[in-house]
């Protein structure tokens, strides 16, 4: 090909499309692959010895019941509140609506471990929180929380806004005609709700059902905190404590549990296709959300009942976790005299792996966020505009570590990450960078999905006005295509960094000494029995959180709308 | 400068043909209007010519350089052409100079000679003195015009213009056609002008090539389209014409023959190729029809209804033996003719249009 076809063109255009095939594929498909692999032929040999020792042990069955009853509990709970919620706010004209959807979304952004940790305070015998109004129950006696109600009971409380922001994304998307029609012909609201706005509203339902079972059955954070201590193992919590104590050996085992639990989560996506699929849910028109229904009499009541739900799931544990992180030590009453900010001191400024755990989760976080903008930009430009057939599978792919549970990325990285790079001949296991490549390969859908909405949005004649006065590839989307995906990358990189900071499945299985994360430290202060510390560490990275949601409210326009799920 | 020339191209989507072996050519210097409704694949022919897409059948060259055949496709990027699009396509995160020195930044033009020339274009559009407004903080025409000075700024040998008016409010449109008239008169550039609006094409264009359905139908200059069109298609969609079976009797040595319309004999234009036949078709204009005396020689009609449409009305009839056919013209204020009044009409010319080629 001579150069007057194009062939620069060409050559840039390939290259990057193929680096990006290249990448995409690492991060998804080759660990989930290896995975399986290892669950078939352990240590490269072909033998079912490790598949039928972990299937036929009862430990394996009665952690998947603990893990399907919790994760069942759990989404009823979640969609019990969330749906409720989801009604009233789009649905109704309740004031205060952003300050309630903020304080409402708020623990999904809150660690799990962290919520866990919180409530763990807010009961029990030592609970500084029940010791201040007299009503902490005799030493001695167990926390409630420690059972499969308290993990049911707190999973809903942490996936309830999943639910919740599903649900809203459909009702906002539901013609006002639809609701006005009904109207007319005489219903009344509630008959409207039940017989158009409920059928119309199956499929985000659905959807959030799913995430939600999805994310419970993965969640690491609860079930360890709850779990544990009363024994109740569910299968994250077993395949941390058989790796945790017995180290690589156990690799084929976990592999199988791993395995085990990867595909229930497939199972739970493919049934909610299955059940969407069978019926058409299209809504043909396009107009203005529907107008709300008014209350009336009693909108105060809904507003007290919403508010104090707010109150009770996340003011009253977080009461609990900051009055404990300024105790000296658990169980001593807070009073004026006793309170002390010494736990605050020790975590930033003496103990050792708690100050390299901020480093660690700030690098962490910021780095994946950063690499993830510079994958999805070009990744979604093949993926919407050049509609590449390759990547479009690839796509599928590289969803599957986040909707995975994280402990199954977590093993699949260790199968892949164990032996020395080729080439190389480094090893990443035992290092800061596996992490970062599992926070890459689990958080790049979260970055992809705005961008690739934020292209769906874009006009492509931008870019073909700057393709038609010769600006090659790469020079197009820097100049061009980046900034104007810029607003939807940064509140999707936000995300990322958010959702990193306070991470800890996968950072409980992949870290090693001198690369701790935060979610790491609080885990273990607290398994070492080093509550108020770990009380304390825990409000630092609620703080940071706290703060960095709050100031992205100060940048109306400058972040792209419906990325950041705490603004309304 | 550059001629353009389209040979036999057809484009697929699946077994859909969007182009159907179009051949245009357009000389050097040339304004040639693309008119169609919309679906009729114009707008898939200018990105054919722009590169964006590739051929399935056929071949297109700019100058002496084929820039698109089935084994050749050259990118956008290297094609020297600048487009004007419906939507302007400016870049809202950058200032207008910056919009119009894009290009010339991509081709490594320096600074002094770059500024000089994003000044000169924006003087050439009348936006002196906006180079440092955001796209946003213009009006519709002064988008339009940076679009236009963004285009030109880098001498492009062939420039292709999408809908440039159709998001234009009404009275900006016909200041911004003259604009595109007289810029075309000051370039000389070759300009392709796709629009779906006849009076604009009509007003502008040197030539016309109609589209329908993914066909080029005719390629003609404004007159000739409206006066001689090629096929019943154009005949209809150019300056609302009606198409009536006619009888040719008698054709004479200059382009002129004896016609029998319903009865009434009528004078008609023809190609000189006409031959004399009972099943011919011709195209009638509104202009070509009078109302005459009951009694007098011409075509009795009946009053279907008048249609006021400001300072006239369009009169609908139908020849009053054969409710089919229909047949329309201008009638002035006042006018009160009540429904199913005859009404004598005088045809006055018309063309007959030529018979399809013998397949």
């Amino acid at each position: 090909m001579t150069d007057a076809t194009g062939g620069r063109e060409r050559v840039e255009d390939l290259t990057l499309l193929w680096g990006l095939v290249g990448v995409v594929a690492v991060l998804s498909v080759l660990p989930l692959a290896r995975l399986l692999l290892e669950g078939i032929a352990p240590n490269g040999q072909f033998s079912t010895a490790a598949l039928t020792r972990v299937l036929s042990s009862p430990t394996t069955w009665t952690a998947t019941r603990h893990s399907l009853v919790t994760a069942f509990g759990g989404t009823i709970v979640a969609v019990a509140i969330g749906a409720v919620v989801a009604a009233l706010i789009a649905l109704t004209d309740i004031r205060g609506r952003n300050a309630f959807v903020f304080c409402f979304v708020l623990p999904l952004m809150i660690a799990p471990q962290v919520v866990a940790l919180a409530w763990l305070q807010l009961f029990g015998p030592s609970s500084t929180l029940l010791k201040m109004i007299g009503l902490a129950p005799a030493m001695g006696s167990p926390n409630p929380l420690y059972s499969a109600e308290g993990i049911i009971a707190l999973l809903g409380v942490q996936y309830a806004p999943l639910v919740f922001l599903t649900l809203r994304a459909g009702l906002r998307t539901l013609p006002q005609e639809l609701v006005e029609a009904g109207l007319a012909a005489g219903a009344s609201p509630f008959t409207i709700v039940r017989t158009i706005v409920v059928p119309l509203m199956t499929p985000p339902l659905v959807a959030g059902i799913a995430l939600c079972f999805v994310s419970c059955l993965g969640n690491f954070g609860i079930p360890a905190f709850l779990g544990i201590p009363a024994n109740y193992l569910v299968l994250p919590t077993l395949i941390y404590q058989r790796l945790a104590g017995l180290g690589p050996s156990v690799l084929s085992e976990v592999a199988v549990l791993s395995v085990v639990i990867g595909s229930i989560a497939v199972l739970g996506i493919y049934l909610q296709d299955l059940m969407l699929r069978r019926r058409d849910f299209r809504i043909t028109s396009t107009s203005n959300p529907i107008r709300p229904f008014e209350l009336v009499r009693w909108r105060l009541p809904v507003e007290i009942a919403l508010w104090t739900l707010t109150v009770v799931v996340l003011m009253l544990p977080l009461i609990a976790l900051l009055l404990t992180s300024l105790v000296p030590a658990l169980g001593v009453p807070l009073t004026a005299s006793t309170a002390t900010l010494a736990n605050y001191d020790y975590v930033l400024f003496e103990h050792a792996a708690a100050k390299r755990a901020f480093v660690n989760s700030f690098g962490l976080s910021a780095t994946a966020a950063v690499i993830i903008v510079v994958i999805t930009v070009p990744l979604a430009y093949f993926l919407v505009w050049r509609r590449s057939r390759l990547l479009r599978v690839l796509n599928l792919t590289a969803e599957m570590p986040y909707a995975l549970p994280g402990v199954v990325l977590a093993i699949a990285a260790i199968l892949v990450f164990l032996k020395p790079l080729p080439l190389l001949g480094v090893s990443l296991y035992n290092t800061i960078w596996i992490i970062l490549f599992c926070y890459i390969a689990r958080f790049l859908v979260l970055g992809l999905r705005p961008v690739i909405s934020g292209y769906y949005q874009l006009d492509r004649t931008l870019e073909e006005a700057a393709q038609i006065t010769g600006a090659r590839l790469l020079r197009r989307l820097r100049t061009i295509i980046l900034p104007l995906v810029a607003p939807v990358a940064t509140a999707g990189a936000l995300l990322i960094f958010l959702t990193a900071f306070n991470e800890l499945t996968v950072s409980a299985l992949l870290w090693s000494s001198g690369a701790e994360t935060l979610g790491v430290v609080v885990f273990s202060f607290q398994q070492g029995g080093d509550s108020t510390y770990a009380a304390a560490l825990a409000m630092l990275t609620v703080a940071v959180t706290i703060a960095l949601m709050v100031s992205t409210l100060f940048t109306t326009g400058k972040l792209a709308q419906g990325v950041l799920p705490w603004r309304g | 400068m550059a001629r353009l020339t389209i040979e036999h191209v057809t484009k697929l989507f699946g077994a859909f043909r969007a182009l159907d072996d179009v051949s245009i050519e357009v000389n050097d210097g040339e304004f040639m209007a693309i008119l169609g409704p919309s679906g009729c694949g114009k707008t898939t022919l200018l990105r054919q010519i722009a590169g964006f897409d590739k051929l399935d059948a056929g071949r297109i060259c700019i100058g002496d350089t084929a820039v698109s055949t089935v084994e050749r496709h050259v990118p956008p990027e290297r094609r020297r052409i600048g487009i004007v699009f419906q939507s302007y396509a400016l870049w809202p995160h950058m200032t207008v100079a910056e919009n119009v020195a894009y290009g010339l930044t991509v081709a490594g033009v320096k600074d002094p000679e770059r500024m000089r020339r994003v000044q000169a274009a924006l003087t050439l559009v009348e936006l002196d003195g906006f180079a440092e407004r955001r796209p946003a903080a213009l009006s519709g025409g002064q988008r339009q015009r940076v679009a236009l000075a963004r285009c030109l700024v880098t001498e492009p040998a062939l420039v292709l213009l999408d809908e440039p008016l159709a998001n234009l409010d009404v009275h900006l449109r016909a200041a911004m056609a003259d604009e595109f008239a007289r810029f075309h008169a000051r370039t000389g550039t070759t300009m392709i002008y796709i629009t779906h609006d006849q009076a604009e094409a009509m007003a502008l264009a040197d030539r016309i090539a109609v589209m329908d359905k993914g066909r080029l139908l005719q390629v003609a200059t404004p007159s000739q389209l409206h006066r001689e069109p090629a096929d019943e298609t154009v005949a209809g969609f150019i300056g609302d014409g009606m198409v009536l079976p006619v009888d040719v009797r008698a054709v004479h040595g200059d382009g002129t023959c004896a016609t029998d319309l319903y009865g009434h004999r009528v004078h008609m234009r023809c190609t000189s190729s006409q031959k004399t036949m009972s099943t011919a078709r011709a195209c009638l204009r509104a202009g070509d029809l009078r109302i005459v005396e009951l009694s007098a020689p011409g075509v009795r009609t009946r009053v279907v209804r008048a249609v006021y449409q400001g300072g006239y009305f369009r009169l609908e009839t139908h020849i009053e033996a054969h409710p089919e056919a229909l047949l329309h013209l201008t009638a002035p204020e006042p006018f009160t003719l009540a429904p199913d009044t005859a009404l004598q009409l005088l045809v006055t010319d018309g063309w007959v249009i030529p018979a399809p080629a013998e397949d």
